[in-house]
């Protein structure tokens, strides 16, 4: 077995032992609705962790996701509920920002980790001044397109589904894709042979922008009105994520499908943890916890096969 | 050289021709007044040492380079009237190439890596088509080469990734290849796969490619190339038909015309004494000697000095005292503190032996600045200046005064004289005899011949081990380079 399988194998196998447990707990668990009720807030998280694994696909990361997706939120609750098309308008030019950032950072050499913290208050601060006190309501398409219930399957498990096939097309299947992954890998390969590295991390972030956004919206058709600062876990969550679902912070190693599982399984966690009655205060720990218990098992397997 | 005139029409046949081509980095004069041009079906083995400009002429000739001076024509296309970049014009010439360092994309499969030279692809189906190219190319190239172009490039060996790296440049696409450059292709592949690449580059050259092919193995220069071009010093000295050469004819080429022996009777002066130190992989010095590690640049001399100075100092505790000091020669990857004064980068390596305990003890710390000062010259008014005020070759003489203040018994050298001026090198290789005189012991890399020519003993290393020991008059240029370049054909 090679490191590419096991890369996608090991957020399978945790995401398993953890259902397994959840249903052992709580059997009641094991149906169509408490699937729903499981995993509907794990939507806007895989939304954010596919945003953040754009940027660390191009060796950055990004710690203003978390505020972004809060931004977002209060935008898509106040203003896109009720003047759609300048709601709409602050959504696309807050993609084009992302993309902005991305150009930046590459053009002036900056720090991402810098720049993007620094954003983050940027982000926090216009969620602030557009909704200081929590409130606002989601647009009825949104709210109901959340909550529609197909047969067989709920919304929360096609949802996580969809979007992992879709951003794996984008990202691993298309030709675009295999030069957003070479900026990671090796941009000065990608340059030489003629591409502009500046416009590439300009789309990768700009993608990271725009599911920033999709992940807004969604949070905002889950829990129907929206807070400053209803996002902020998510910059932690989706870093975690990523690097839970096979990805590396360097050298363009990232798996879309394990992303969104790895956000599947962080939030599985929290349910997992509340299920065993543990106290809301220890669900960051014990979600770090086995967030280093899933890293450690992945750096045994990878020594293992360089000894072999 | 004479000056070519590029709109004869004796220049249309010609792929790429420069004329009194010049590259200055700054001071230094990395090409000087080249007039070259390529044809169609030529093999160009290309030779020299260290720092003879062959890179930077291969970089003129792909575009990633703009020439100071001079020229460079494409095919019928004049540069300067052409709005593109010689990157682009290369580009769509044709002209490609594979470097020494690796340049895949490891996290990418071998056919995703094909896509990012491969420009005009995409589309439905591009990975099929990428599939097949990838495979043709390896195919025609290395048959029986075992590799799967869905791997992920992470996961081939060294030699494998090396083979990819020739196969994608020597793969079909849109515009077919009109010259490939290849520095050092051969260096990873065994004599084998070596063999199977100089035959592929005959059969590419009879249908009217072109290669330009820098190597260390003159065997394979010989088996492969129509025409040789020495370069030494940023110019070409010789440049002519393979038959014009023997082995012994390019060795004595690449060699300096007027070769500057150093005096002998200064190290004759000096005693040498026990060995003091010996490596597994063949090193050994004795005190007071000055031992040099030669040969062409990455051939493993660095990583043995690393290799030993990191044994005798790496200690879970640091000790209070270490026999060994380093200097480095990339000053701003290993070498300066580039926010620290003068004074501080000197005592660094110092510190503890004057210190008490806790604190540093700054008056010693002063004086000890002070006398390194007077001693080789740093050239500053002020020793609490920063040390980025100061020019490269004196901050490089501030890293030798903190190897030299220290107690260590052996110093070890890094190719510490890159981009030093002649006047400092004069200074610190007297320094250098000065100091082996009193006791202690250099092991010196180099990248220069006439800096190894200064050493008493030299080991030269080729392809990561040792393949010559040269001991007193034994330190010629031509032994030397006789024993950088591998001389024997490719034992396939």
């Amino acid at each position: 077995m090679n490191r590419e399988s096991l890369r996608i194998l090991l957020p399978v196998v945790s995401l398993a032992v953890l259902l397994g447990a959840v249903f052992y707990l709580q059997p009641r668990a094991m149906s169509y609705f408490g699937l729903n009720l499981l995993f509907n807030l794990a939507i806007p998280v895989a939304l954010a962790t596919v945003a953040q694994m754009m940027v660390i696909m191009v060796n950055d990361i990004d710690l203003s996701i978390g505020t972004f997706v809060s931004f977002c939120a209060c935008v898509t609750a106040t203003f896109v509920n009720e003047t759609p098309l300048l709601g709409y308008s602050i959504l696309a030019v807050s993609i084009v920002a992302y993309a902005a950032l991305g150009a930046l950072i590459h053009y002036r050499n900056l720090p991402a980790i810098v720049v993007t913290l620094g954003m983050s208050f940027v982000w926090g601060g216009l969620a602030v001044l557009i909704l200081p006190s929590p409130g606002g309501a989601s647009p009825q398409w949104l709210q109901s397109l959340m909550s529609v219930k197909p047969p067989l399957l709920p919304v929360a498990i096609i949802a996580p589904v969809v979007i992992g096939f879709l951003t794996h097309i984008l990202i691993m299947r298309s030709s675009f894709g295999v030069l957003l992954r070479g900026v990671g890998g090796n941009d000065r390969t990608v340059s030489r042979a003629g591409w502009s590295v500046l416009k590439l991390k300009a789309s990768a972030y700009g993608l990271a922008g725009l599911f920033g956004v999709l992940s807004g919206m969604a949070l905002i058709g889950l829990t129907t009105s929206a807070d400053a600062n209803i996002a902020l876990r998510y910059t932690l969550l989706s870093v975690a994520g990523v690097i839970l679902g096979g990805g590396e912070f360097t050298g363009g190693r990232i798996s879309p499908i394990g992303a969104v599982i790895g956000a599947l399984t962080l939030t599985l966690a929290a349910s997992f943890l509340s299920f065993l009655r543990l106290s809301p205060d220890w669900q960051i720990g014990s979600q770090g916890a086995i967030l280093i218990l899933v890293l450690a098992v992945r750096l045994v397997f990878s020594r293992k096969e360089q000894v072999a | 050289m004479n000056d070519i005139d590029l709109d004869s029409n004796e220049y249309q046949s010609a792929i790429v021709a420069l004329s009194n081509v010049s590259k200055h980095f700054g001071a230094l004069k990395a090409l000087n007044h080249i007039s070259i041009r390529i044809e169609p079906g030529e093999c160009i083995g290309l030779v020299g040492h260290n720092g003879a400009g062959k890179s930077t002429l291969v970089k003129i000739i792909n575009g990633r380079l703009k020439p100071t001076d001079g020229s460079a024509r494409y095919q019928g296309l004049i540069e300067k009237i052409s709005r593109k970049t010689n990157a682009e014009i290369a580009r769509k010439l044709g002209i490609r190439s594979v470097f020494q360092e690796l340049s895949l994309c490891a996290n990418l499969t071998v056919l995703e890596n094909l896509r990012i030279p491969y420009k005009e692809m995409s589309g439905r189906g591009w990975r099929k088509a990428a599939k097949t190219r990838v495979l043709n190319s390896l195919n025609s190239i290395f048959p029986g080469h075992g590799i799967n172009p869905l791997t992920t490039v992470s996961n081939l060996t060294i030699a494998e990734r090396q083979m990819v790296e020739i196969a994608i440049a020597f793969s079909e696409r849109d515009i077919p290849p009109s010259l490939v450059i290849l520095d050092e292709p051969t260096s990873s592949l065994d004599s084998a796969i070596a063999a199977q690449l100089l035959d592929h580059i005959k059969r590419f050259c009879k249908t009217g490619g072109a290669v330009i092919f820098i190597t260390h193995m003159l065997g394979e220069i010989f088996e492969v190339a129509s025409r040789i071009i020495v370069m030494k010093d940023g110019t070409i000295t010789e440049d002519d038909d393979l038959a014009f050469f023997t082995r012994q004819s390019l060795v004595d080429a690449m060699g300096h015309v007027v070769s500057q022996q150093p005096d002998q009777a200064q190290k004759q002066g000096r005693e040498l004494g026990d060995v003091i130190l010996r490596t597994p992989d063949g090193l050994s010095a004795r005190q007071n000697e000055i031992v040099g590690l030669a040969g062409l640049a990455g051939h493993g001399q660095a990583e043995a000095l690393a290799a030993f100075y990191i044994g005798k100092t790496s200690f879970w505790r640091a000790p209070k005292k270490i026999n060994v000091a380093f200097v480095a020669g990339d000053r701003t990857r290993d070498g300066v503190m580039p926010l620290w004064s003068i004074m501080n980068n000197l005592s660094l390596k110092t510190l503890t032996e004057f210190s008490g305990r806790f604190l540093v003890d700054r008056k010693r710390e002063a004086e000890l600045a002070l006398q390194w000062q007077n001693k080789i010259g740093i050239r500053t008014n002020d020793t609490n200046n920063p040390i980025l005020s100061l020019s490269g070759g004196n901050q490089q003489k501030v890293l030798f005064a903190k190897a030299l203040a220290s107690s260590a018994s052996i110093v070890v050298m890094d190719d510490p004289m890159r981009g030093v001026d002649v006047g400092t090198k004069k200074d610190v290789y007297e320094m250098i005899r000065q100091e082996a005189a009193n006791g202690r012991t250099f092991l010196w890399y180099s990248t220069e011949i006439d800096e190894v020519c200064e050493c008493d003993r030299v080991f030269v290393y080729r392809d990561g081990v040792i393949s010559a020991e040269l001991i007193g008059s034994e330190i010629t240029e031509e032994n030397i380079l006789k024993a950088s370049f591998e001389m024997q054909d490719s034992a396939a």
